[in-house]
């Protein structure tokens, strides 16, 4: 058993150095696969041929493919990602240690929001279920699902900020906590609702097992039956859909940071995007990615140390 | 779910569909105004008879935008899950049938897009050109729209190649590509198009996401950047921002009923209540 689970581990672990590989190619490759000159896309195809020169020069793209490979290889390995276009001094890994952080704690706030949220109004709706508490819970994930982040956050700040002045509005100092409320909630909100929805079918399909039957005729009451018998058990599908949903929260914050005026990769990247900073776009690219595939990764030891029944697939 | 709620779904959904798909096939010549007539001293007005969903920057016409963005959205939308959704169920039934190396090249690739969140490499595809037009954002969107048709279409091939049907053909010499296109073809579209319904609605949203974070294809009239605007004026003038939402809330969310009733319709195995929970996205 104990050689199974290691095996699992292992090859595991090997899949995931794989799509690592995999990606950082993948982000290579692109300035190389989509048709047309990046050096137009940086200057426009007006520029003086001996800028289009210079430039190409200084992005290393007059050198062999191969080379070019091995170069943003090693870039990877120094752990600089490559220099930024626009300020050459700075490497594009400092640009992103700086603004990581804040990124990272709006990542953070809006999952707690979402579980804090999600957990007991599923609860609730499936202990009720079909009578008006499960009707209003329900409704309130369908709403927060047809709600897209770009008119959510809007709505917030007109609402919260704008109404009722409790929270602050957009370009406030991020590093209150205040600030952090209403964006947290613009990207958690879609979470919440699929959250809700799994939690109240993945409690409606445990109570009604025999076991939680055992537990009511033994007089378990009700708090004590939800939370200490069924939600256990439900928690696992739970938390396997909202790792799925990890790409969607981490394209939320992309689109929330430029809602709010907050620093964070997401600005990085727009930012470079607008300026075809083209290894800071590559650069956050590939962090985005990698967090992504990380994240699965630890997920999915983490269901093999809670499920035995994982290793043997 | 109690049948009454999916019969309540199809109205809904079907009507915000209709309303959307009628607004992007005739909106433009509906529409009272062009989107370009700038009018500048009637900039940011609250609705009134001339003007029945108000003016934004510049003292353009929001319903006009709005039926010309209708447009716009749809175009955009149709193209890219077309192409996803050729493109998509085309390697995922040839992974499928083949299998071996074909099936571990075409599913290793579909991992590695999935690996990045789907806005996030639309963007930076986009970095890459000069200027992006309507063209440049349809391929990017279907770069990684085509994975989940790639997904239903090799799950539901790999059962299909093990039915009898199919063993029969293949007994009377039929070939690979007769075998895909005449037998397991038919038998795709039922997941496809349901997957495509929702895919439309998911393409409007990123459409309006990308133009929304001005990246978009820089049309005159489009529902993101008009959503956009109307944030930059948020505090003052908020009926800009409300509508232009509004109007992107209320047609993804008809894309999804309406998918989520072709779902409950066409799909035995969800049809009492979503219980078993797969990782979308992860592939076994």
């Amino acid at each position: 058993m104990a050689d199974g689970m290691a095996r699992y581990l292992a090859l595991r672990f090997l899949r995931a150095v794989a799509t690592v590989f995999g990606v950082c190619t993948l982000v290579f490759l692109l300035v190389h696969l989509i048709p047309g000159d990046p050096i137009d896309a940086i200057l426009g195809d007006q520029a003086a041929p001996e800028d289009r020169v210079a430039l190409r020069k200084s992005l290393h793209l007059d050198e062999p493919l191969a080379t070019q490979y091995l170069r943003f290889g090693g870039s990877l390995l120094d752990g600089s990602l490559g220099h930024s276009y626009r300020a050459s001094e700075r490497t594009v890994s400092s640009l992103m240690a700086e603004v990581l952080p804040h990124t990272a704690v709006l990542a953070l706030a809006s999952l707690l929001v979402a579980f804090a949220l999600a957990i007991p109004l599923g609860a609730l709706a499936a202990y009720h279920r079909g009578r008006a508490w499960d009707r209003s819970a329900s409704g309130l994930a369908m709403l927060g699902l047809a709600i897209p982040n770009i008119w959510l956050g809007p709505l917030l700040v007109l609402f919260f900020g704008v109404r009722l002045q409790l929270l602050p509005l957009p370009g406030d100092d991020p590093t209150r906590a205040s600030a952090l409320v209403l964006p947290a909630f613009t990207v958690g909100t879609a979470l919440m609702a699929i959250l809700t929805r799994q939690t109240r079918a993945a409690l409606i399909e445990v109570l009604g097992q025999p076991y939680i039957l055992a537990a009511r005729a033994r007089g378990v009451g009700a708090p004590a039956l939800l939370f200490d018998h069924a939600l256990r058990n439900a928690l696992l599908p739970v938390m396997t859909v909202g790792a799925a949903q990890l790409g969607a929260l981490l394209s939320g914050t992309v689109i929330t940071e430029k809602i709010f005026e907050r620093p964070g990769l997401g600005t990085l990247f727009l930012d470079a995007f607008f300026a075809r900073d083209i290894p800071v776009v590559q650069g956050c690219v590939l962090v985005i990615a990698v967090i992504y595939v990380a994240v699965n990764l630890l997920l999915d030891l983490l269901y093999a140390a809670a499920d035995p029944r994982v290793r043997l697939r | 779910m109690s049948a009454l709620a999916r019969l309540g779904r199809l109205p809904l959904g079907a009507t915000l569909v209709a309303i959307f798909g009628v607004a992007a096939l005739v909106g433009p010549w509906l529409a009272p105004y062009s989107p370009r007539t700038i009018d500048l001293l009637a900039q940011f007005q609250t609705p009134s008879a001339a003007h029945p969903l108000g003016t934004a920057d510049n003292g353009v016409d929001v319903l006009s935008v709005l039926l010309h963005g209708a447009r716009l959205s749809a175009l955009i939308a149709l193209c890219s899950v077309g192409i996803s959704l050729t493109v998509g169920s085309a390697l995922g039934a040839l992974a499928g049938y083949r299998g071996g190396r074909t099936d571990h090249l075409i599913t290793g690739t579909a991992d590695l897009v999935q690996a990045f969140p789907a806005i996030v490499l639309n963007i930076a595809i986009l970095a890459l050109v000069a200027e992006p037009g309507l063209l440049h954002v349809v391929l990017a969107l279907s770069a990684n729209g085509w994975v989940i048709f790639a997904r239903i279409a090799r799950a539901q091939t790999l059962l299909l190649r093990e039915s009898e049907f199919v063993g029969a053909a293949r007994l009377l010499g039929a070939g690979e590509a007769q075998i895909l296109l005449r037998h397991v073809a038919p038998n795709l579209l039922g997941p496809l198009v349901v997957q495509a319904t929702a895919a439309l609605g998911a393409a409007i949203l990123a459409e309006s996401t990308l133009s929304f974070l001005g990246i978009g294809p820089g049309a005159d009239a489009s529902w993101g950047a008009l959503l956009d605007q109307g944030s930059a004026v948020l505090l003052r003038f908020p009926h800009v921002a409300l509508t232009a939402g509004a109007a992107i809330a209320t047609t993804v969310l008809g894309f999804n009923l309406a998918g989520d009733w072709l779902r409950d319709r066409l799909d035995p195995r969800t049809r009492h209540s979503h219980r078993h929970p797969t990782r979308s996205g992860k592939s076994r």
